[in-house]
């Protein structure tokens, strides 16, 4: 009986312990987090004035805003959405569904794990060397088309994912009524796993739209308005990058805002995509 | 009792075998099943009821690895020539699994789904189908305003229901039901017996059950299995009640298995 009460004393004092660095770990990584949140709230909240949507960048000593940049960052990132979206969906599917048999399955997954870690600005430069050299101008299509290399293998991998969370009965269950191949996938599986593949297309929208390596080889920047996507191109990331450097302060505060658009832009697609994933996980 | 004393055959099975790689999963399999009439596989889980049963759609074509040799007679043609069209076969022979598998899609496109497949219907002949389907099934009352919404949005017991009725839309004449009240409460299951019965009218129908009661219930014939091997194939009363084989006996009052 006492022995019992020891060895049960003693699961306490280890669940204890064991609890306590759990939290405190994780206290430590959220201090870190609620600092840099804090911080950039704090700076960029004052610098986000209604200027920064109507004026372009400015020269150093005057005053501007970020329109320009604004609108470089979505247009890059929606074509390099629209380019990299429907290649990913469908190696994803390819992988998914045809993928159990034969070599091209397992080196295509290979290749795509890397592509996944691989570091963006070795995109950027891979997209330097074939594209901007050949056309010899920094252009938004050469922005876009870096973009669209990182949007790709994150749309592979959680299509494929998703795709193989759909349990094999409800392919059986199609094909079991006679429907050919590309029915099944199309009108069944697809479908099951439609909130899963659309959540991935959302965090990779948020993976690139922060993402200045690539773009600093390829699109460059632009103190003008520009919608010509044969032109060089402004964009957040780059516009932060050289203006958080600079030693103007107008300049800084500007890199602030950005900051604090771009953040607020990527906070709200991840809620969004976790959040119609759980609605798509309750409805399954 | 064997092949020969079958009196209205529908499916005739002869020296089948089926492979998973390497392994025997069926070891000269000699069977007949009666036209619309029940027939019941039981038999302890890994004898090879669910395997036997999916080789009368072909459904283990899906995977690589598994191949079936042998005979499968269906009206006079061996399904499992390699020219059988596997299409046209399923659209003859439906099947609904042991877990509902609701399309995710409306009621009413659940149903269409399989139609659209072979038939060009239209809207208003489409709607009949549906109607009919629903109501062979049991289930027309409880969804018919509903049939916009998704299937996967009912209860299990109708989720089955659906997907039997999503069967028999196709107009098959074989009906197989791998388990088909295995995941569903007592009064779902009792629906679906109820719906067995009055079903077999129409259709061909094998069920694979792993409740001995079940089989006893609603099956006329009944086969039982033991590792790859038949058994015992006869009528349901005379296989529980006055089984030939002693292995069958120690398995229906629960000496083994």
């Amino acid at each position: 009986m006492n022995a019992m009460l020891n060895l049960y004393a003693r699961r306490r004092v280890i669940n204890a312990v064991g609890l306590s660095i759990s939290v405190l770990a994780m206290l430590f990584g959220l201090f870190w987090l609620c600092w840099i949140l804090w911080t950039l709230l704090d700076h960029g909240l004052s610098a986000l004035t209604p200027v920064v949507f109507a004026q372009m960048t400015p020269p150093p000593g005057s005053a501007g805003g970020l329109l320009n940049a604004i609108a470089g960052s979505l247009m890059m990132t929606l074509v390099g959405t629209l380019i990299g979206t429907p290649i990913g969906i469908l190696a994803g599917t390819y992988l998914a569904e045809f993928g159990q048999r034969g070599w091209m399955a397992p080196i295509t997954r290979f290749i795509n794990d890397v592509l996944l870690s691989a570091p963006s600005i070795v995109i950027g430069l891979f997209v330097y060397e074939v594209y901007v050299v050949k056309v010899k101008h920094f252009s938004g299509w050469a922005g876009a088309l870096a973009l669209s290399i990182l949007v790709i293998p994150i749309v592979i991998r959680t299509t494929e994912n998703m795709l193989r969370l759909v349990p094999s009965t409800l392919r059986e269950a199609a094909a079991a009524l006679g429907a050919p191949q590309w029915k099944v996938i199309n009108f069944v599986t697809l479908r099951a796993a439609r909130a899963g593949i659309i959540t991935g297309v959302l965090l990779a929208v948020a993976r690139i739209s922060g993402e200045t390596a690539p773009l600093l080889f390829t699109a460059l920047n632009n103190q003008f308005w520009s919608s010509n996507m044969n032109q060089p191109m402004a964009n957040l990331p780059v516009v932060i990058f050289q203006f958080a450097m600079s030693p103007y302060a107008d300049w800084q505060n500007l890199a602030w805002a950005g900051a604090l658009l771009i953040t607020v832009s990527v906070l709200t697609l991840n809620v969004l995509a976790r959040v119609l994933f759980r609605q798509s996980a309750t409805t399954h | 009792m064997n092949i020969e004393t079958i009196a209205n055959p529908k499916i005739i099975i002869k020296d089948l075998n089926f492979y998973y790689g390497n392994y025997r999963a069926l070891k000269d399999i000699n069977l007949s099943i009666a036209e619309k009439m029940v027939t019941a596989f039981i038999g302890p889980s890994g004898c090879g009821k669910s395997t036997l049963l999916r080789t009368f759609n072909r459904m283990y074509q899906l995977y690589p690895q598994q191949k079936a040799t042998g005979e499968i007679m269906l009206d006079g043609a061996n399904i499992l020539d390699s020219k059988q069209d596997l299409n046209m076969l399923r659209a003859k022979i439906g099947m609904v699994f042991q877990k509902p598998t609701p399309f995710p899609m409306s009621i009413y496109d659940n149903i269409a789904f399989g139609v659209k497949l072979y038939e060009n219907l239209n809207k208003h002949d489409m709607e009949a189908r549906v109607e009919w389907a629903l109501k062979k099934a049991a289930l027309w009352g409880e969804v018919k305003d509903k049939l916009k919404q998704s299937g996967t949005g009912l209860s299990g017991g109708q989720q089955q229901r659906l997907c039997i009725a999503r069967a028999i839309a196709v107009k098959p004449q074989v009906l197989l039901l791998d388990e088909p009240t295995s995941a569903l409460d007592p009064i779902s299951t009792a629906h679906i017996e109820k719906l067995i019965d009055e079903l077999k009218e129409d259709f061909t129908i094998v069920i694979v059950t792993h409740n001995m009661q079940q089989a006893a219930r609603i099956s006329d014939y009944t086969a039982y299995m033991y590792l790859g091997d038949l058994i015992e194939l006869g009528e349901t009363s005379t296989v529980f009640t006055n089984p030939k084989r002693k292995e069958t006996e120690d398995y229906i009052t629960g000496r083994f298995g």
